[in-house]
């Protein structure tokens, strides 16, 4: 028996905006009258240390998805979308940011950082469904790099249990009034780039 | 009337509403992954709710404020981490005999897998050391609802009743029912009651057998609150505490399994409880995270109602001992003991995750630590030794500057013990503003009064920036944002006997290197006080510093900036090359042989 509608597992570092992601879908299910867990990364891995967040939509149990469990995996950055690889369940369905952000270890020499399609074949191993996106790109395109979560959350939207509307409700509510604009161009542009 | 409303809430935040519900006077803590977010979401409330809610300097000082507001008939709540309850164990034990006025809520929460933490203590030990209940909730809406039920407990069984969340509980988000804040009750001021409220031996001993007498009671009536419940479905069993107890509950759904299940929220647990449970089953597992203190007493009630049942837990090996636990491994653990199939994970193998650069939480991009860290090497040598203590600058293990991480406060004191156990080296203790004033203090005044030379570094960024930037009384404001004298630190250090204080910009490379070396010379205890603003801070406040810029013409390629370990500095190959995160310290610049550094037009 399955115990939750959708998984969604959203990975990235400390200051991509990890959080916002699983607070607008927690809202939207709200709203939409569904039950919702979700556990964050807090604290000392959140000073750019690698994070993960756990949602599940439709669930009544704890907020910790299983590995394998995973009906989606959005990583805010490549290298990450691997790291958490083995929360994807095989039929799930992988969002990835292309855009690396180098970890310290490769800025100083210490480590290297693999080229793109080095990440992604493991990746599409795993999961028939690999989508990536420069989504810091796009967000670039809607006004601010920082609104690459909303973009993120824009390409996830059509694979969540929840209409669009009440993540555009959710999202009005969290967002500053003053960036309200640039993130639903955002999220837009996030929608379109999975059609 | 209360009205009950669903809400999206952080398991901290619905500890919080229930302590709010509870019509709390006064709510005091020290900041600690996970526990922190309790304190922050209720500051800002403090004044509207008419409830006086502040960041204790320590532990020990928070349970000690929570503790006279209780004894005035107020109820009053107190957060910390585990190990903050350490700190605060010497009250928190002797308050058990003394027992309690208003009803008073312990938050302690635990953090299994060390996630923001140095060790893994688990709460529910110190709940039975000093005998008082002990709430372990599961998710949000049973923190919020254990909290406020916490406060009248407390009163019906005149003790302190500790709520031990843990990580996955205080910082996961769930759908909660809370209800409106109650007004604060008001409270009938001190009475005097000797015989218990002052620890004398002739108090002491009676309030002792006071304490045990009271057990069996507390026993029967946990056992009405429905946190330990049971469903009986067949001979193989599961019983689970807090979480545990959730995932179990998940994997039997799941696995749509006959497993019998007693989920335990509340200790002491009425024995009772767990021995009819035993007496109709012939194999269980045990699943908790931390220590095997629920196994342990299941075990022994085993003995007494069913010798014959198996137990599986930590102690076969059957659960971790150590980590936390993830739904997965309890699915598979219970699969296994009724012959279904695991499931397994689709693993990566370690050659395909070896490809992927390690990406530790790092000191961040223009953070001053990292320079002062860089001006103390330069000045003591890497051959000194630098005890080092519990903060965001622990962080800078990297840079050969941090020899130990002990606890709070720990880098003075240890360090003056390496001294006197026979160490002539250079020595130079590091610890932050907020980790000085939590329990720096008494280490730097033994350190005076009993002549340790060396060298004492406070990396003062005006902040507790670790656990999400609280104030300190260093800081000039209080919890709830009123505004309170900022204590001089060198002033501090000076009349508890450091022979020479200075203090230096670690943006100004130059003058902290000739700082440390004027404290590494001097025949006595010196102290540095390296200041400068945290960097989260800055960006808060709107201070911006102009970018800096690589000149790829005089760049050498000589990588000491790449080894000063920035996170803004990279290095193409050939030349080194400054990129988005770079906040414009300028302490490159100074490093820089060639002068290459300059600032971005």
């Amino acid at each position: 028996m399955r115990t939750s509608d959708c998984d969604v597992v959203v990975v990235g570092v400390g200051g991509q905006g990890v959080i916002l992601i699983s607070e607008i879908i927690g809202r939207a299910a709200m709203l939409a009258g569904l039950s919702v867990r979700g556990v964050e990364t807090h604290g000392m891995a959140q000073r750019g240390g690698s994070v993960i967040n756990h949602i599940r939509v439709g669930c009544s149990y704890s907020a910790m998805i299983s590995p394998g469990g995973g009906d989606v995996l959005v990583a805010m950055e490549p290298a990450e979308a691997l790291r958490y690889a083995s929360y994807l369940s095989p039929a799930g369905v992988a969002l990835v940011n292309t855009r690396p952000l180098l970890p310290v270890t490769v800025t100083t020499g210490q480590a290297s950082y693999p080229s793109i399609e080095e990440i992604l074949a493991p990746l599409r191993e795993a999961s028939s469904r690999v989508y990536p996106m420069d989504a810091t790109g796009l967000a670039g395109k809607a006004g601010s790099p920082q609104a690459a979560n909303v973009v993120m959350l824009g390409a996830l939207a059509r694979h969540l249990p929840i209409g669009e509307g009440r993540l555009q409700e959710a999202l009005s509510e969290i967002v500053p009034a003053r960036f309200l604009e640039v993130n639903r161009k955002a999220f837009e542009l996030g929608k379109i780039e999975v059609e | 009337m209360v009205i009950i409303l669903r809400e999206y809430l952080l398991g901290n935040v619905a500890i919080a509403r229930g302590i709010l519900e509870a019509g709390a006077g006064v709510v005091s803590g020290y900041p600690g992954t996970p526990s922190s977010e309790i304190v922050e979401h209720l500051a800002p409330l403090a004044k509207e709710h008419g409830i006086h809610v502040e960041w204790s300097v320590n532990e020990k000082v928070a349970m000690e404020v929570a503790i006279g507001a209780s004894w005035t008939g107020c109820r009053a709540a107190v957060t910390m981490k585990h190990v903050g309850l350490n700190v605060a164990a010497d009250p928190f034990m002797t308050l058990a005999y003394l027992g309690i006025g208003g009803g008073m809520v312990l938050i302690s929460a635990d953090d299994p897998f060390c996630h923001s933490s140095q060790n893994e203590q688990d709460s529910r030990r110190y709940a039975a050391f000093a005998r008082v209940p002990c709430l372990d909730p599961a998710d949000p809406q049973e923190a919020r609802d254990m909290t406020l039920r916490g406060f009248s407990l407390s009163e019906e069984f005149g003790l302190p009743v500790m709520l031990r969340p843990t990580t996955r509980v205080s910082h996961a988000r769930a759908t909660v029912d809370v209800g409106t804040p109650r007004e604060r009750k008001a409270s009938p001021g001190f009475e005097k009651n000797p015989p218990h409220r002052v620890a004398l031996p002739v108090h002491a001993r009676p309030l002792h057998a006071e304490l045990l007498d009271k057990q069996a009671g507390i026993e029967e009536a946990l056992a009405k609150e429905g946190w330990n419940r049971s469903q009986m479905r067949g001979e193989v069993g599961v019983i689970g505490s807090g979480i545990g107890g959730l995932y179990a509950e998940e994997a039997i759904a799941e696995l749509e399994a006959d497993v019998s299940l007693l989920r335990i929220g509340a200790y002491p647990i009425l024995r009772d409880t767990v021995g009819d449970f035993l007496e109709e089953v012939d194999r269980i597992l045990v699943v908790e995270e931390m220590d095997p203190v629920l196994e342990e007493f299941v075990e022994m009630v085993a003995k007494e109602r069913n010798p014959g049942v198996e137990i599986l837990g930590k102690r076969s090996g059957t659960i971790p001992a150590v980590g936390e636990l993830d739904p997965l491994t309890v699915r598979n653990t219970i699969a296994r003991m009724i012959g279904l199939p695991e499931r397994t994970a689709p693993r990566m193998s370690t050659e395909v995750l070896s490809i992927l650069p390690p990406r530790p939480p790092a000191l961040c991009p223009g953070c001053s630590h990292r320079a002062a860290y860089y001006a103390m090497r330069k000045a003591f040598g890497r051959d000194a030794v630098f005890p080092n203590d519990i903060g965001c600058y622990t962080m800078g293990v990297g840079m050969g500057t941090v020899d130990t991480c002990l606890c709070m406060g720990a880098s003075i004191t240890v360090g003056t013990g390496i001294r006197f156990g026979g160490e002539e080296r250079g020595i130079c203790a590091v610890l932050g503003d907020s980790t000085f004033l939590h329990s720096g203090l008494t280490g730097l005044l033994n350190a005076a009064y009993n002549g340790a030379r060396m060298t004492v570094a406070i990396l003062d960024n005006s902040t507790t920036a670790m656990t999400g930037h609280q104030p300190h009384p260093g800081s000039g404001e209080t919890a709830a944002g009123e505004e309170s004298p900022a204590i001089s630190l060198p002033e501090i250090c000076r009349s508890l006997g450091a022979g020479l204080v200075e203090t230096a910009d670690p943006y100004d490379l130059v003058s902290m290197i000739e700082t440390f070396e004027r404290a590494r010379d001097y025949p006595g205890l010196s102290v540095v006080v390296a200041r400068r603003s945290c960097v989260i801070s800055d960006i808060r406040t709107g201070i911006r510093r102009p970018r800096l810029r690589v000149d790829g013409e005089k760049c050498g390629g000589c990588k000491l900036c790449v080894s000063f370990g920035c996170p803004a500095i990279e290095f193409d190959g050939k030349v080194a090359t400054i990129n988005a995160l770079c906040s414009g310290c300028g302490v490159c610049a100074d490093i820089c042989p060639q002068h290459a550094m300059e600032v971005a037009r």
